[in-house]
């Protein structure tokens, strides 16, 4: 099905730009406009098959819905819920106040804050247009066990403790919360409505990620073209276990979305740099970032900051190194 | 009328804010525009979706920039 993409970047690469095929500036060429054209194609359907399936899914609605749950269940629905739902970085102190104010565990509101930025509609399609469905699943399944694992130490530490006095102020509210306040009236859409919303979506999403794209794919074709291929797999290949923490550290100044880095992670594959390392360095890319720590110093006492900051840390060097050994 | 535009400062809250004062052209009606950035008074709106819009202190949509026509009609 992607073999089109190839066809048509040999055709503008080689016939109609006329470069030669072996050259590294071919070579670059070729894969940026092999990766732009499939990944425009693959984020255009997935954003619109997810946008019909989650029309009239919204935040409030999640939150309604977690409201009461049991732990262990909440935390699984809460990464699930993350990952389908889109959010922007701007909404996530107003969601960490909605859902603390309803009275739902800080472990529960940051497993969904964890995993939410790391999957999502557009992440899949790059993974699964780029790398391939195994690494697909690796990757999500990672991304929702991280949410889980960070949502459980965190509540298993009592971190409400270590709210601010904002944070706090939405804790008091939760003692008054009922059920049926949280619940919103159903609206049913019909298929004309949801086709209709993921009209906007695709339009909405796209225009923000498009350069995001290029970007990507265009640092990825420079490594593609330009960077030996030995070069990344004799320097941090297998056996250097340092590589994985070190690739955590330098993911968190790379603030980046998914749609940016899939991309380069795809090249970095490529030139041998193992599995778990390259997991590690997009997850910590696109899940910790300073800015968002800036956004959760409203909310977090700066010892919870600090000691989130070291769990993710932790949570995905582990990640790295497990399938570092698997692989 | 007064008009709050709810939002933390993010891109799409400055889209709102904009769309707003296009729509009251639109309509030629005068409303105060504010706009809210603390958090204490946003989540006294509950909402949880950034950036929301509030109209005579009732809630009209919030997780979306609403375009200029469409706020015009609910003013």
């Amino acid at each position: 099905m992607f073999k089109i993409f190839t066809i048509l970047a040999d055709l503008v690469t080689f016939n109609l730009l006329g470069l030669e095929d072996g050259s590294s500036i071919g070579h670059s060429v070729h894969f940026f406009i092999e990766d732009v054209t499939k990944i425009y194609f693959m984020v255009v359907v997935m954003i619109y098959i997810i946008a019909i399936l989650r029309a009239g899914l919204d935040t409030e609605r999640v939150r309604a819905f977690l409201h009461g749950k049991s732990r262990g269940f909440g935390y699984l629905i809460a990464v699930l819920f993350g990952a389908i739902t889109p959010f922007c970085s701007c909404s996530s102190i107003p969601l960490f106040l909605g859902f603390t104010s309803a009275g739902i565990p800080l472990g529960i509101t940051m497993a969904f804050l964890i995993t939410s930025p790391m999957i999502n509609e557009v992440a899949i399609a790059l993974l699964g247009g780029l790398l391939g469905l195994k690494f697909t699943i690796i990757y999500i399944t990672t991304g929702m066990a991280a949410g889980i694992l960070g949502g459980l130490f965190l509540d298993a530490i009592g971190a409400e403790r270590y709210l601010t006095d904002l944070g706090n102020q939405a804790s008091a509210l939760a003692a008054g919360v009922d059920k049926k306040d949280l619940e919103k009236e159903r609206i049913r859409l019909s298929l004309r409505e949801r086709h209709e919303f993921a009209k906007t979506e695709v339009k909405t999403i796209f225009g923000r990620i498009w350069k995001w794209v290029l970007i990507g794919v265009g640092v990825g074709a420079a490594l593609h073209g330009f960077v030996p291929n030995d070069f990344i797999a004799q320097h941090l290949g297998e056996g250097q276990w340092w590589s994985v923490p070190a690739a955590v550290l330098l993911g968190i100044p790379l603030y980046s979305n998914a749609t940016g880095m899939i991309p380069i992670a795809e090249s970095l594959l490529n030139k041998g740099l193992p599995v778990g390392t390259t997991l590690a360095l997009m997850m910590s890319t696109v899940a910790a970032s300073f800015p968002e720590f800036v956004l959760l110093k409203q909310v977090m006492k700066p010892k919870l900051l600090v000691i989130f900051f070291f769990l993710l840390l932790v949570l995905f060097t582990c990640a790295g190194w497990i399938f570092n050994l698997v692989f | 009328m007064v008009i709050k535009v709810l939002g933390t400062g993010c891109p799409k809250c400055q889209k709102l804010y904009s769309n707003v004062a296009e729509a009251l052209e639109i309509s030629g009606k005068s409303a105060e525009v504010i706009k809210i950035t603390d958090l204490a008074q946003i989540m006294a709106y509950k909402v949880m979706s950034m950036p929301a819009l509030v109209i005579d202190e009732k809630v009209v949509s919030s997780g979306q920039v609403l375009k200029s026509d469409t706020i015009a009609t609910l003013l």
